[in-house]
């Protein structure tokens, strides 16, 4: 089966000589549900820069569905990757909600009731129709975090990136998002520090750290090594057992 | 559109002066904007005409008479200094309430009262009736360059996150005791300034990335919202064309 995305060797330095990625390779196939762990400055965000192209390797490369990530597959790489931002206020740039959904369509070449259609299937996706009128600066935390997962949805990704995506959320918010996520179909990379949230939605989990895969491996069994988590600067939540919890809940995928 | 873009000029309504387009009430508002400023100040009944015609639009388009009067209140510091030119200015002295002013003076006092008062009304009209991203296409579709327009759409959206960061910085310093009395004592307020220009920056490479990332490549997409067609231009337009009447009849008799 050809993988959803496939990296490979990606090496990138920032301009001021800092070494980013140093020989990652991460291989996630169609429908999975991978959990990207590891410590501040690990390279976990410039990482989601380069599955769509807004960052390019010095060295690797990125395929996505059998695509080769060149000059003249940019856009298309960029349809088929959907990047979720940290901060959903950089997401989040136009005037109203509606608009903003409709930004990546309309890049797209969508127009009139097909681009409507699309914006009116990603906010209900998300359980935001209501929203689609408003701005999004008046938003709350979890309303923008669900709106800038709708604006990547309306450009039907194969693959969903996402940074950090409870960082700011309440725990209703976060179980908002957690309840959507596990409903769609498309591959999904989940970057973040929320442990119960990598064991709640992802059956595998990678940590990442000196810029390339410190470990692999399925998330119960990650979570379960505390001197892999020590060694990496993760923790678990204090009294959270990845054992029972893991027992508990519905294994996804 | 509306509730979203509550900002504090705009009224929500549902009149025909709201579902105008955007494009026409710009040009509509800048044309009669021109026309009072050529209306020559001796013709009286002209600016009363030209009231008139904004007290009737204003009326169509449901604002209340007391909105409209607080917020050309704005007006008054700017005009402050069109009083002080009675007194001021040379040539003929008249007498008014037994104090010798100058003519000329109370002329030009009364012309820079009145075409800013009435300027100050046209656009107080048109921000109630437009919320402000409405504006920004009206002003795209009227040719104003994309890049400007652009710009600005990007301002309104982040001026608030901009300026509650400022916010959070002074509360930050004053938290540690920081309370500037003296000019002296500005230095860390200038470099707070500067690290949220910093911020700012970074959020905006950011922002940039986002829009990469949804398939922008250098300009922004048509959304499909109407265009204004003709009969938007006739109607729209019979307050400004009006005004350029009256303002040509004033100019050709005085």
């Amino acid at each position: 089966m050809t993988p959803a995305l496939s990296l490979a060797g990606l090496r990138f330095s920032y301009p001021d000589g800092r070494e980013a990625l140093r020989g990652l390779d991460l291989i996630v196939a169609p429908g999975e549900r991978v959990a990207v762990l590891g410590p501040n400055g690990a390279g976990k965000t410039t990482l989601a820069l380069h599955c769509n192209g807004v960052l390019r390797a010095r060295a690797g490369s990125v395929t996505v569905d059998g695509l080769v990530l060149e000059d003249d597959t940019l856009a298309e790489i960029r349809r088929r990757v959907a990047l979720v931002f940290q901060d959903a206020d950089d997401q989040l740039f136009m005037p109203t909600v509606r608009e903003d959904v409709a930004f990546g369509p309309a890049n797209l070449g969508l127009r009139d009731d097909d681009l409507q259609e699309r914006v009116v299937h990603s906010l209900a996706a998300v359980g935001m129709s209501d929203a689609a009128d408003r701005a999004p600066h008046h938003l709350s935390g979890g309303e923008k975090r669900r709106v800038a997962l709708a604006t990547v949805l309306a450009m039907h990704p194969d693959v969903l990136v996402l940074d950090e995506p409870t960082a700011d959320l309440d725990p209703l918010g976060r179980r908002e998002l957690a309840e959507i996520l596990l409903g769609l179909p498309m591959a999904q990379l989940v970057i973040t520090h929320d442990l119960p949230f990598a064991l709640e939605l992802c059956t595998r989990t990678v940590i990442i750290d000196g810029g390339r895969v410190a470990a692999d491996g399925p998330t119960a069994d990650i979570l379960a090594d505390e001197t892999m988590l020590q060694a990496h600067r993760l923790e678990l939540p204090f009294a959270f057992d990845p054992r029972t919890a893991a027992r508990r809940h519905r294994q996804p995928g | 559109m509306g509730a979203g873009h509550a900002h504090a000029l705009y009224v929500h309504e549902h009149s025909p002066v709201h579902r105008l387009p955007p494009e026409v009430k710009v040009a509509a508002a800048f044309a009669f904007a021109a026309a009072v400023a050529v209306t020559p100040r001796e013709q009286l009944w002209a600016f009363a005409v030209h009231a008139g015609t904004l007290a009737v639009t204003a009326r169509v388009g449901r604002l209340r008479a007391g909105f409209v009067a607080t917020r050309m209140l704005v007006v008054l510091p700017f005009i402050a200094f069109a009083f002080l030119i009675p007194f001021v200015a040379s040539g003929d002295r008249v007498d008014v309430l037994g104090v010798a002013v100058s003519r000329e003076g109370l002329w030009g006092a009364w012309n820079i009262l009145v075409k800013a008062l009435l300027g100050v009304t046209v656009s107080i009209l048109l921000a109630a009736t437009t919320p402000i991203p409405d504006i920004l296409r009206g002003l795209e579709r009227l040719r104003v360059p994309a890049p400007l327009t652009t710009i600005a759409m990007f301002m309104v959206r982040y001026l608030e996150l901009v300026a509650a960061e400022l916010g959070r910085t002074r509360t930050a310093m004053a938290a540690r005791g920081y309370n500037p009395r003296w000019l002296w004592q500005s230095r860390p307020l200038a470099t707070a300034a500067g690290a949220v220009f910093i911020r700012t920056y970074e959020r905006g490479e950011r922002v940039h990335a986002a829009m990469l990332s949804r398939g922008y490549r250098g300009a922004m997409p048509a959304l499909g919202h109407p265009v204004a067609r003709a009969r938007d231009w006739r109607v729209g337009l019979v307050p400004a064309a009006s005004a350029a009447v009256i303002a040509t009849i004033a100019l050709v008799a005085s």
